[in-house]
């Protein structure tokens, strides 16, 4: 409970964070905190292997190609959240936002009993079996089950390179420096 | 220290307000960026109730889908970041409001 506890103020605060930091860079390290707790929910959950997934590629890649895009185009100035473009904007989506909430949350408290007839829960086949088996189980699942899902994720990560490399070449010259870096970042969206 | 044992339904509902927290965000946000952020923030939070009810339901099911959906993300993420990145160039103080270009 203590490790919930301090996970969720830890993903709370840094949702929070990325909704009200006006300061792009802020708003993407506020992101880092989140991915952090949610990596530290799934290691209480044992999903070792996605836990390990999530800093390496949430926390390693997408937040550093984020970083990236900020200080390559200098759009790291902090934008003005005083003024309100369209008046009814901001209460309405907070609305809507505790509206879903309240929803989503009605739901889950309405199927608690379904879902506590459904097993115990604490002990699952995911934590027996030696310290190794969550990632087995989900390397059976992935590659008995799932495996013609999983060449086409391949696929789509090898068009997304592609169409980034394109998008994101200058027309006319080769911007070789784009190039290379586009190259150097995806990789690890692979891993 | 209490000896309760956080349940289903507390991550369902940790994830219901991470979910509802990234909503609020895209809707209020004008910055491309911190767009894709909240993006990332819905997506951790079905994340995290896929992981919560694979480990109720005994069922690994939830857990290679939550894989896929990594995957998905960092696809998309670069994709987005490419079309961004090319937009900012020309226009480099765009807004969310600025991008209606994109239709057609």
């Amino acid at each position: 409970m203590f490790v919930f506890i301090v996970a969720a103020l830890m993903i709370l605060a840094g949702a929070v964070g990325v909704v009200v930091r006006s300061h792009p860079v802020h708003a993407a390290l506020s992101l880092v905190l989140t991915l952090f707790g949610v990596a530290v929910l799934f290691v209480a959950q044992d999903a070792h292997f996605l836990a390990a997934v999530q800093v390496i590629v949430y926390a390693g890649a997408i937040v550093v190609l984020f970083l990236f895009v900020i200080m390559l185009l200098g759009v790291d100035r902090a934008e003005s959240l005083r003024i309100d473009p369209i008046k009814v904007q901001r209460p309405l989506a907070v609305i809507v936002g505790a509206g879903l909430c309240g929803l989503i949350v009605a739901a889950v408290i309405e199927g608690r009993d379904t879902l506590r007839a459904r097993g115990a829960g604490i002990e699952t086949a995911t934590s027996v079996d030696g310290h190794d088996s969550n990632i087995k189980q989900l390397a059976n699942d992935l590659f008995s089950n799932h495996v013609f899902a999983f060449e086409v994720t391949s696929v789509l990560l090898v068009i997304a390179v592609v169409g980034t490399v394109l998008l994101a070449r200058r027309p006319g010259k080769r911007g070789a420096a784009d190039v290379a870096d586009e190259a150097d970042v995806t990789p690890a969206g692979v891993s | 220290m209490v000896a309760v044992v956080p349940t289903t339904t507390y991550y369902l509902i940790l994830a219901a307000v991470v979910f509802s927290i990234g909503t609020i965000g895209v809707l209020v946000r004008r910055n491309p960026l911190v767009l894709f952020m909240c993006i990332e923030l819905m997506l951790n939070a079905v994340n995290l109730s896929f992981v919560a009810l694979a480990k109720k339901l005994e069922d690994i099911g939830g857990q290679t889908t939550v894989f896929f959906v990594l995957v998905v993300a960092a696809a998309e993420v670069v994709v987005g970041l490419g079309i961004i990145v090319s937009i900012l160039r020309k226009r480099p103080r765009a807004t969310a409001d600025d991008l209606a270009e994109l239709k057609g």
